[in-house]
């Protein structure tokens, strides 16, 4: 079929002649461009149950593929190519393949659940795009990112002591990812912000390094929300392995 | 209007600081109980509390994230005897928020948390125990427009201010079935609450688009180049609304702004003037407390020239 709209398509499935004759009508020049024919033939038709076993993808089902996620999403308007709806649509197909293709960029949502706001059938899209990153990094088809790296610090925190020390949770997020903490951007900053503090403060930041805050009798919190997580984490494999073997 | 809205419970609430306001968002926690001490308003700080879990917990699990939300919840309505819980931290507030929507309306949840519940030996949380509010909410409802204005000793007057609401304090729109509510509530699409009470201080609102632009606090690190192109929007938005301060209530999105605007500075050579200050801070500013006293010193971002300029220090 003769398309004009090539922009839409991804280049690599246009096929343009130089010249074409179709039942000796010359459709050559504006006419002669067209769209590979393809057929997929290798659907993951669990995908959309694998995802929806991940943290925020319970309501994936819901989507009427309206577009207004896509439509009011901060991560679109910098990035054309980050398209929530989209991808909801090749999970629910079970185009895996198609949906690998943005694989790198899927873990940027930044979470400002404009989608969730907007969306008429309560997909909850902000939580569908976590469950996408994880169910990527679960498969093997990316490492972790840095977000999931973010998560799993202040996760492990709060399961040891019931609160969060932000020093804490910088240094340990740099360490982990490997970056540096010698950047401009960041010594500039705190250069402002030790001018600033009282130097009560500092020494009470000090010694939190040493005495973490903490939520007192926290064992028992510690253990039930373990549990919890476990048993998650037992539910999705089953899920995962459940598919991979049929 | 004003005085159908004034609630008189508001005089005491229970009070969570949250982690972040024991971090870098320390000058928050420390003007907002200026603040109150100066209305005569009271603060009781929730036993015991725990972490709400930002917005990093739900993404490992959402009923995790629920469960630390209603033990702080829990411990407000049954070991204090509380019926109000504030928060100012947009994050704290929308996961008390959120966790309220998901145990009215599901039954998985209810069932989940009642089980951890009873395995900490802890009470249980009922949807209503208590209710939620921000440090808007708050100010707005306890104290009003009218009687702050009659207690200002220091107009804020020539100060023109942008507010900045953030995503979590209005979206999304479930989670907060008392906005949007008509005459006298707050609006999801364009909050009013911040502007109303600066207004009365004496402030010279901008008009603003960007309120409730994202600044892109979730990958505040972990995705740098993102939210700093995000916060720069919305810092050049408020310079070109000729805004001398952006007014923030979160300390997330405040020091977001704040890191970013140095790092846009010193990664992109764009450097934006917009001062960024707690509401709380200016509000106190307004009653006549000192900056020292509202921890303005202790802001990354450097208010005190403009203030002194303007003539409120
Ligand atoms: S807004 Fe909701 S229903 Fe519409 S496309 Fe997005 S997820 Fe689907
Ligand atoms: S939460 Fe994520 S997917 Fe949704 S609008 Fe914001 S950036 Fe886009």
């Amino acid at each position: 079929m003769p398309i004009h709209e090539e922009s839409l398509i991804r280049p690599e499935n246009l096929r343009k002649h130089e010249e074409l004759n179709i039942d000796n009508v010359d459709v050559s020049g504006h006419w002669s461009t067209f769209i590979e024919t393809r057929s997929v033939a290798d659907y993951n038709e669990n995908l959309e149950r694998e995802i929806s076993a991940f943290p925020g993808g319970a309501y994936i089902h819901r989507c009427w593929q309206c577009g207004a996620c896509t439509n009011s999403c901060t991560v679109n308007a910098i990035n054309p190519d980050f398209n929530p709806r989209y991808w909801i649509y090749l999970a629910r197909l079970g185009m895996e393949q198609e949906l690998l293709r943005d694989k790198e960029i899927i873990w940027q949502c930044v979470s400002c659940h404009r989608c969730t706001h907007v969306c008429p059938r309560d997909v909850e899209p902000e939580g569908v795009m976590k469950a996408l990153s994880h169910w990527l990094e679960a498969k093997g088809h990316t490492p972790k990112s840095q977000s999931q790296h973010f998560d799993e610090e202040f996760y492990q925190q709060i399961l040891e002591t019931g609160k969060i020390e932000e020093g804490r949770i910088v240094r340990n997020f740099f360490n982990r990812t490997g970056q540096p903490l010698k950047q401009p951007w960041l010594i500039r900053m705190v250069k402002n912000l030790i001018r600033g503090l009282p130097i009560m403060l500092m020494f009470k930041m000090g010694l939190s390094t040493l005495f973490r805050p903490k939520t007192k009798d926290w064992s028992k919190s510690k253990h039930s929300i373990e549990e919890l997580i476990e048993m998650r984490e037992l539910e999705r494999k089953k899920i995962l392995e459940g598919n991979e073997a049929s | 209007m004003n005085d159908r809205t004034m609630r008189d419970e508001l005089q005491t609430v229970a009070y969570y600081p949250g982690c972040a306001l024991e971090g870098t968002g320390h000058a928050y926690n420390r003007s907002t109980k200026r603040i109150a001490k100066k209305l005569g308003l009271n603060l009781v700080e929730i036993d015991n509390w725990n972490c709400c879990g930002a917005m990093e917990v739900k993404n490992i699990d959402p009923e995790v994230q629920n469960y630390l939300s209603v033990r702080n919840m829990a411990i407000a309505k049954h070991k204090m005897g509380m019926d109000v819980v504030m928060a100012p931290c947009n994050g704290c507030y929308h996961n008390l928020k959120k966790a309220e929507h998901d145990v009215t309306h599901k039954e998985e949840t209810r069932k989940t948390l009642k089980k951890m519940a009873d395995k900490t030996g802890q009470p249980e949380y009922k949807p209503g125990d208590v209710e939620t509010i921000h440090a808007l909410d708050w100010i707005k409802h306890a104290i009003g427009e009218e009687n702050l204005a009659s207690r200002v000793k220091h107009s804020l007057s020539g100060l023109k201010i942008a507010n900045y609401y953030g995503c979590m304090y209005t979206r999304p729109r479930h989670i907060f079935p008392e906005k949007d509510q008509g005459e006298g509530s707050e609006s999801t699409s364009k909050p009013h609450f911040m502007d109303d009470l600066l207004r009365a201080a004496g402030a010279e609102i901008v008009e603003f688009p960007l309120k409730t632009a994202c600044c892109g606090g979730a990958h505040t690190l972990s995705d740098c180049d993102t939210s700093t192109r995000l916060v720069l929007n919305i810092l050049q938005a408020a310079e070109v609304c000729s805004a001398d301060v952006i007014a923030t209530e979160c300390p997330t999105c405040h020091s977001g702004l704040e890191m970013h605007q140095i790092r846009a500075e010193e990664t992109l050579g764009v450097k934006t003037q917009p001062v960024m200050l707690y509401f709380t801070q200016l509000l106190g500013l307004a009653l006549g407390i000192s900056p020292r006293q509202l921890g303005i010193h202790e802001n990354i971002s450097q208010s005190l020239g403009l203030l002194r300029q303007k003539g409120l220090v």
